[in-house]
């Protein structure tokens, strides 16, 4: 094992040259070691191995073996050479006295000096050339530098033949490095989808309802708290439509269930009729009874005038001896199981009024002297206003409730009748009801009051009232004494005039629809009776033989109108047909219970009655029943309400002609 | 009042259950999903899976004829019995009714 060594030795003017290079080179002078290099004790390193140099050699084969001519044979050769060549290297020294140099001498033009001198120096900076050996160009440079400082002449460079190496050097390459990345792809989807007509209108509608919305923001940037209101509505809009479609599948449902008096409703015509002549039948339809309302009587009814399948229907007790609670309920024709909507009250309801053009909006009339008003539209249980003790509340019970025009301040107004005597204008004024005394009434006080004016008015209890359709001051006042008095709203202590029809309570008081001279009133004195309101004496008495509870005039003619009696009997009339006795009188509910309301619905043939179990019934009337006087004539057919006036009117003059001769 | 209006449409849902001829109610959502349903099971299942692609085509096809109209009803009267079905936006009710009965 041989250690190398890899010396610099450096001369003192190469060191300065260098400058600050002398680092890197004290540093490279580190023992390099070559990594499989045996470690080895100084001991090992000591001992001396013995080694014999001889002249064989010893690699020269010794049985070389050649075929001798001579002999004919194969012979061994015994020379062997043993001549080994361990290196080699042809020199290009020429001796200066050899006639070579002499010619090359000549060639290059050298004086002879010269070349002594490159040879001298050659020994005298042995060590310069070593150093000349390892360093590359520099190194020649430099020693061109001193043969030239030395020769005092620019000379051509010329190479050195003996020491010169040319060594190449490379710089070590960095390996080639690719390098590559690839990111994660974005996240893709398919999606597919039919544009159809509507997908699109409904693309359209929601980007303008959009901007319209931005709009509205930008505006109502200040009213934030009406929004707020608006969000509360927006959250309970899901569940309301919701009901609304409850709503409808559970018409559909009672639709079939009651398929049969549906069909009846709209398409059954009588036709044992035509065999009858004159007498009409009823057709019981639908019943509408609702669980909670036992023992509660139907006081009061009244259709809806825009929703032509809506009644309201009034719960209380005409036992005056056991009142409690009350309802107030609506129904719809389309179903007959389930009220619409349902109030329960305090006391006791004793009537109602829906408003003809506001068909939200309910009055009520209570046992107790209060009236209220419902809004339909809220969904609160409390009504929308109701008379307190310090608006005036009425101490007796009230038995008429009507909706009057709006005044001229545009304030809705109803009139309410009651026990005390009082009539009074009810004004809906923002949030609270404004009361009027419109005439107080009082027993005895009559169209001669002054003889008797001095006493004190004793109250006469009203019982009921109605307003002519035409003349919007002139009404009448049924009263509890049987007397009926008629009424201006100008005069509000006397009275146009008295009619002293009845002998017990009058249950009810209409003017016709058509005539305007005509009432009827009924009372619990078995009677009904119809008035001129220009004659103080009835022009016609029909006795039902049972207290009539109700009457009402038909809306699509002068001469019908029909009666409910508490023997549970509809009485249907037409004057025209038969002016003694009713054309139908049919018992309707079952035995017991008594009818207390009826009502004519306002377009279609049918009516609804109500009893004191709280069960309305609805009936159909048969073609009898709303015969049209021309068919008979089959002439031209006129309709419309003169014709209908001049009916009644041709009643009145057959009448008034015997009565005014046997008065007279 | 959200509760209110939730008590009487369970309310309302239970009188029509109480019907004569009423075989059942199913409320599927606007994917077609079951909510409710007062059938078993497998017939809830099927039920709701056709009358939604029918509800979805037949409300396609009313909208197509008129983008401002919209269905509010569908009655299916078959033999044995009657569907109905009412869809709300988000909701379907189906009623499933036998009016012979």
């Amino acid at each position: 094992m041989r250690k190398y060594y890899i010396s610099f030795c450096k001369d003192e003017d190469d060191g300065t040259e260098m400058g600050d290079g002398t680092d890197e080179w004290m540093q490279r002078k580190t023992l390099i070691k070559p990594p499989d290099q045996l470690d080895l004790t100084e001991a090992e390193l000591k001992e001396e191995f013995t080694r014999i140099l001889t002249a064989n050699n010893p690699h020269a084969p010794e049985n070389i073996v050649r075929y001798s001519f001579k002999e004919l044979l194969y012979q061994r050769t015994g020379s062997i050479d043993q001549l080994a060549t361990h290196f080699m290297l042809e020199g290009n020294l020429l001796h200066q006295d050899s006639d070579e140099a002499r010619r090359q001498k000549a060639r290059q033009g050298y004086p002879e000096g010269m070349v002594v001198l490159l040879l001298l120096l050659l020994f005298v900076f042995p060590q310069q050339a070593e150093v000349e050996e390892v360093m590359e160009e520099g190194g020649s440079e430099d020693r061109s530098d001193s043969v030239q400082h030395k020769g005092g002449k620019p000379e051509q460079k010329q190479t050195n033949q003996f020491n010169f190496i040319e060594r190449g050097s490379k710089t070590l390459n960095n390996p080639l490095r690719q390098m590559g990345c690839q990111t994660e792809p974005p996240p893709r989807a398919n999606f597919s989808a039919t544009a159809n007509q509507w997908v699109i209108y409904d693309a359209y509608v929601e980007e303008l309802q959009k901007q319209e919305n931005n709009k509205e923001k930008q505006r109502a940037s200040m009213k934030k708290e009406e929004g707020k209101s608006k969000k509360k509505t927006m959250l309970s809009d899901d569940i309301t439509k919701f009901r609304k479609v409850t709503k409808i599948v559970e018409r559909m449902v009672i639709q079939n269930t009651f398929d049969d008096i549906a069909q009846d409703f709209k398409y059954f015509e009588d036709a044992s009729d035509e065999f009858r002549q004159q007498e009409g039948t009823l057709l019981p339809l639908w019943k509408f009874q609702y669980d909670k309302v036992k023992g509660l009587a139907v006081t009061s009814l009244c259709w809806n005038q825009r929703y032509k399948d809506l009644f309201g229907v009034g719960l209380g007790s005409y036992d005056f001896t056991k009142q409690g609670h009350g309802m107030l309920l609506f129904y719809s024709l389309k179903n007959s199981t389930f009220p619409e909507y349902f109030y329960t009250t305090s006391s006791g309801i004793m009537c109602l009024d829906i408003h003809p053009n506001l068909s939200h909006l309910v009055a009520v009339g209570f046992y107790n002297g209060c009236v209220a008003v419902y809004n339909l539209k809220e969904k609160s249980i409390q009504p929308l206003y109701t008379s307190t003790a310090m608006s005036g509340m009425l101490t007796q019970p009230v038995w008429q409730v009507k909706w009057q025009k709006d005044d001229m301040d545009n304030n809705h107004n109803f009139f309410s009748v009651s026990s005390d005597g009082r009539v009074v204008s009810w004004t809906l004024v923002k949030n609270e009801m404004v009361f009027t005394d419109i005439v107080k009434l009082a027993v005895g006080d009559s169209v001669t009051g002054g003889l008797e004016g001095l006493q004190l008015p004793n109250p006469a209890c009203g019982t009921s009232f109605d307003f002519h359709k035409e003349v919007d001051y002139l009404f009448l006042v049924g009263t509890e004494e049987g007397k009926i008095y008629k009424c201006s709203k100008a005069y509000s202590s006397q009275f146009l005039d008295t009619y002293d029809g009845h002998h017990m309570a009058v249950d009810a008081v209409r003017w016709n629809h058509f005539h305007p001279k005509v009432f009827i009133s009924c009372s619990a004195d078995w009677t009904i009776k119809i008035w001129d309101h220009t004659v103080r004496t009835p022009m016609f008495t029909f006795d039902l033989n049972s207290a009539v509870g109700d009457v009402a005039w038909s809306p699509y003619s002068s001469t019908v109108f029909a009666a409910v009696t508490t023997d549970g009997k509809v009485h249907v009339f037409d004057l025209n047909i038969n002016k003694y006795e009713a054309i139908c009188h049919q018992p309707v509910v079952a035995k017991k219970t008594k009818l207390t309301h009826i009502e004519f619905h306002p377009v279609y043939p049918i009516i609804i009655v109500g009893d004191d179990r709280g069960c309305v019934t609805s009936l159909k009337l048969s073609p009898n029943l709303r015969k049209k006087p021309k068919e008979k004539k089959r002439q031209e057919l006129p309709e419309g309400p003169e014709v209908e006036i001049a009916k009644m009117e041709k009643l009145l003059n057959l009448l008034q002609d015997p009565d005014n001769s046997s008065l007279g | 009042m959200q509760s209110d209006l939730i008590a009487e449409v369970e309310e309302t849902l239970k009188r029509i259950q109480s019907q004569k001829g009423v075989q059942g109610i199913i409320i599927i959502n606007a994917e077609g999903i079951p909510i409710k349903s007062t059938l078993d099971n497998s017939s809830t299942v099927q039920y709701a899976g056709l009358l939604h692609q029918l509800v979805m085509k037949t409300r396609s096809t009313v909208r197509d004829l008129d983008p401002q109209n919209d269905l509010t009803f569908l009655r299916v009267r078959s033999k044995k019995n009657e569907i109905m079905i009412a869809p709300d936006k988000d909701y379907f009710l189906i009623v499933i009714q036998n009016p012979s009965d």
